[in-house]
């Protein structure tokens, strides 16, 4: 892999030291740890990919899946989850088939939980490709997810 | 230095690097642990070995903590024994009730744990965790459901075995132990060795059975079903039948497998004498041709593997042998089939063996003729047992007996072939005899005998300088492969075996064998060498009676077609 050998060139003493930087470079250029960057990283640094999995599972910030085309974040804060946040993500989990952390397989959704975004007036929130939709319900996820598929289907 | 510390208000003598566990194993005490494995760095994770710090009132891991001058501890005080109770109740709270159906009944240490610490109510309830089995390997089952976390299997799979692939994965109470990618064993680097059920504390970790089939087979009056068992099961059962340890019991076992209704009894130390001519001839070969050296043994499944996976570069040195149990599950279905007049479909092939890696050799598409395998179904020394007593066999009330033969017969070179070392002692006493057409003086090779990690030896065969290595334990051959792969060329040829000690601590055995016990295996696989006569390969009459009926000669086209074969590179997560 091309892409990979100038991130290990900004790391190259090849120290175990360097894998959590080396693993987030990775995410930062290809959006997800692939099976293929993890079984390269391991043979850079001399890593079994079991190892080098374990400790990004251990983190919440690495993924496992490309983001689908449209990106959903489910605010999770303390404001959202009195309002309600626990069931718009069961209702997203259940609507999309997918559970959090993971792309639905045509990858057009992916869906992440969030701690805060910052937009507690707007609670229960969450965000699709950056753009906020305010106090969601199971019939406006719904709407949200249907109006993404048509402008797949215009497209 | 020494000092003294203070266990239970008594001195106890102690010096710098003990651990407060081993002072206190030495003196007559016994702290229960789960995590700890003898001769890793300890974790202190599962906190069953805390003690109290009498001056501090901590309570301290004894397992990772350091004795040293003037400590007092209290090993069973209430509170200690208290908060190890606890523990067990919460790993409990999280553990299947399904004892009475779990392979490790009466067999596992979170039973035992709870049974001596009076557990005797499920005081703490939770929500379960639940995780799917992996069966996808043909040797390993892992039940995820059964796992305590205390991450012996992931020790062992680094440190002991080199293989790395399973490790603790996510975090918190979402935490699992699992492969690369959490995926099935089956694509995983896995060599199958069993080294990790041989630590699992609890039935997290089993073999894949087969009784059902090997059953099935018996009742089937179409079927001759036969039953050949590796070198050293007879001299590692002792343990799991409540016998002395290191007991031969050649004789019995042949009974014992009489009455489960086996129709023939094999030896494979029989088919190991046959792959030490094989062996030998195509080391002698090499040399002379200028082929590829060193040769390295193939006889270990798990070895072979390993080589497939990652040392690729190195497959062209594996000798082209199969192993005991593929020769002879061959030959059974070749030679043994045609003097008895009976089709290779019609005979069922059950083997006994050490090893769990076996079980995914058997299957191997490499280990087949037009489309039937060589051996169809692995049972392991603990199955053994087990399946012994499903038939109701009362081992201690039933009188020796001999193999069938042919193919029944052996040499003690080959029955050596369970400990390490074994292999090469015997190939050199056959390639010394077919070089310089005399045999040696002094059969035992004492420098390539023993528990150690690595063995080397040089051995004057005529006026040629014989470089030979042995090693066991996986991540000890790691080492010497990397020598060889960097250009050493005094060594012509290797022996590696995936468990430590060899076949004697093979993943199969019994669970909890102790260094002892391994030691005491091996002093009898000695014994049986010193007082047997019959200690070459080439001299064992039934050998000569096949090559002279059917093989015809060593590497012949026969030889080629069964007994020999080849490996590839192996694609998995590494």
């Amino acid at each position: 892999m091309e892409k990979l050998t100038e991130i290990f060139n900004d790391y190259s003493d090849s120290s175990r030291d360097s894998l959590i930087p080396i693993l987030q470079d990775i995410q930062t250029q290809e959006g997800y740890l692939s099976k293929e960057s993890i079984v390269e990283v391991g043979s850079h640094l001399n890593m079994p990919s079991s190892k080098i999995y374990g400790v990004a599972t251990f983190y919440n910030q690495f993924k496992f899946q490309p983001n689908g085309k449209y990106h959903i974040q489910v605010c999770r804060g303390t404001a959202c989850h009195v309002l309600g946040s626990a069931t718009v993500l069961q209702e997203l989990e259940k609507q999309l088939k997918i559970k959090a952390g993971q792309t639905t397989r045509d990858q057009l959704f992916s869906l992440e939980i969030v701690a805060c975004i910052g937009a507690c007036g707007l609670a229960p929130v969450i965000s699709v490709n950056g753009e906020f939709h305010a106090n969601v319900d199971a019939g406006k996820l719904k709407n949200i997810l249907e109006n993404c598929k048509k402008m797949e289907d215009v497209e | 230095m020494d000092f003294t510390i203070n266990i239970n208000n008594n001195d106890c003598k102690a010096s710098t690097g003990d651990t407060i566990l081993e002072v206190i194993n030495r003196n007559g005490l016994k702290v229960p642990t789960l995590c700890h494995l003898k001769n890793s760095m300890p974790t202190g994770a599962c906190r069953m070995c805390v003690v109290e710090d009498v001056d501090s009132g901590k309570l301290i891991t004894s397992c990772s903590y350091p004795a040293s001058p003037g400590l007092r501890i209290k090993t069973h005080s209430q509170r200690v024994v208290e908060s190890r109770k606890t523990i067990i109740e919460l790993l409990l709270s999280n553990h299947p009730d399904d004892c009475l159906y779990c392979v490790r009944n009466k067999n596992c240490e979170l039973q035992n744990l709870s049974e001596e610490h009076h557990v005797r109510e499920r005081r703490i309830r939770g929500k379960k965790n639940h995780e799917n089995m992996d069966l996808s390997s043909a040797s390993i089952v892992r039940d995820p459901e059964k796992c305590i976390l205390c991450g012996r299997c992931v020790t062992v799979c680094e440190d002991v075995m080199g293989v790395a692939c399973i490790d603790f994965l996510n975090r918190g109470n979402k935490t699992i132990i699992g492969t690369s990618f959490n995926e099935g064993l089956n694509t995983s680097s896995c060599i199958n060795c069993g080294q990790c059920i041989m630590v699992c504390p609890t039935g997290a970790l089993t073999e894949k059975n087969h009784f059902a089939e090997i059953q099935q087979a018996i009742e089937d009056p179409k079927k001759r079903v036969v039953v050949q068992y590796a070198p050293s099961i007879s001299v590692s059962m002792a343990e799991e039948l409540g016998m002395e340890t290191g007991k031969d019991i050649n004789g019995i076992l042949n009974a014992a497998l009489r009455k489960v209704g086996f129709d023939n009894i094999f030896d494979s130390s029989f088919s190991a004498d046959l792959t030490i001519i094989e062996e030998s001839a195509e080391l002698i070969g090499r040399i002379q041709n200028g082929e590829t050296l060193p040769m390295i043994t193939s006889c270990c499944p798990g070895w072979v593997k390993y080589a497939e996976e990652f040392y690729p570069e190195l497959i062209p040195n594996l000798s082209s042998c199969k192993s005991p149990q593929q020769m002879l599950g061959a030959i059974i279905k070749s030679y043994f089939a045609e003097k008895e007049g009976l089709s290779p479909e019609d005979i069922y092939s059950v083997s006994i063996m050490p090893c769990t890696a076996k079980k995914f050799e058997a299957q191997r598409e490499e280990m087949t003729q037009a489309g039937i395998s060589d051996v169809d179904a692995v049972l392991t020394t603990r199955e053994l047992t087990k399946f012994l007593k499903l038939y109701g066999v009362d081992m201690f009330n039933i009188s020796p007996e001999l193999t069938d033969s042919p193919m029944g017969f052996r040499s003690t070179a080959g029955k050596l072939f369970g400990a390490s070392g074994g292999v090469m002692e015997a190939a050199i006493r056959t390639a010394y005899f077919k070089i310089t057409g005399k045999e040696l003086v002094n059969f035992q090779i004492p420098q390539i005998r023993g528990l150690q990690n690595r063995k080397e030896a040089h051995i004057k065969i005529g006026d040629f300088d014989l470089g030979v290595a042995v090693v066991n334990g996986m991540a000890n051959a790691k080492d010497l492969l990397d020598e060889i792969k960097n250009g050493r060329n005094d060594i012509h040829f290797v022996e590696v075996m995936a468990c430590p000690g060899g076949c004697i601590g093979g993943g199969g055995q019994h669970i909890g064998t102790s260094d002892e016990e391994l030691k005491a295996r091996m002093r009898t696989l000695y014994s049986i060498d010193e007082n047997e006569t019959l200690k070459v390969s080439h001299k064992n009459p039934e050998i000569i009676e096949l090559y002279n009926e059917f093989l015809k000669e060593p590497l012949g086209h026969k030889s080629h077609e069964l007994l020999h074969t080849t490996y590839n590179k192996r694609e998995v997560l590494i």
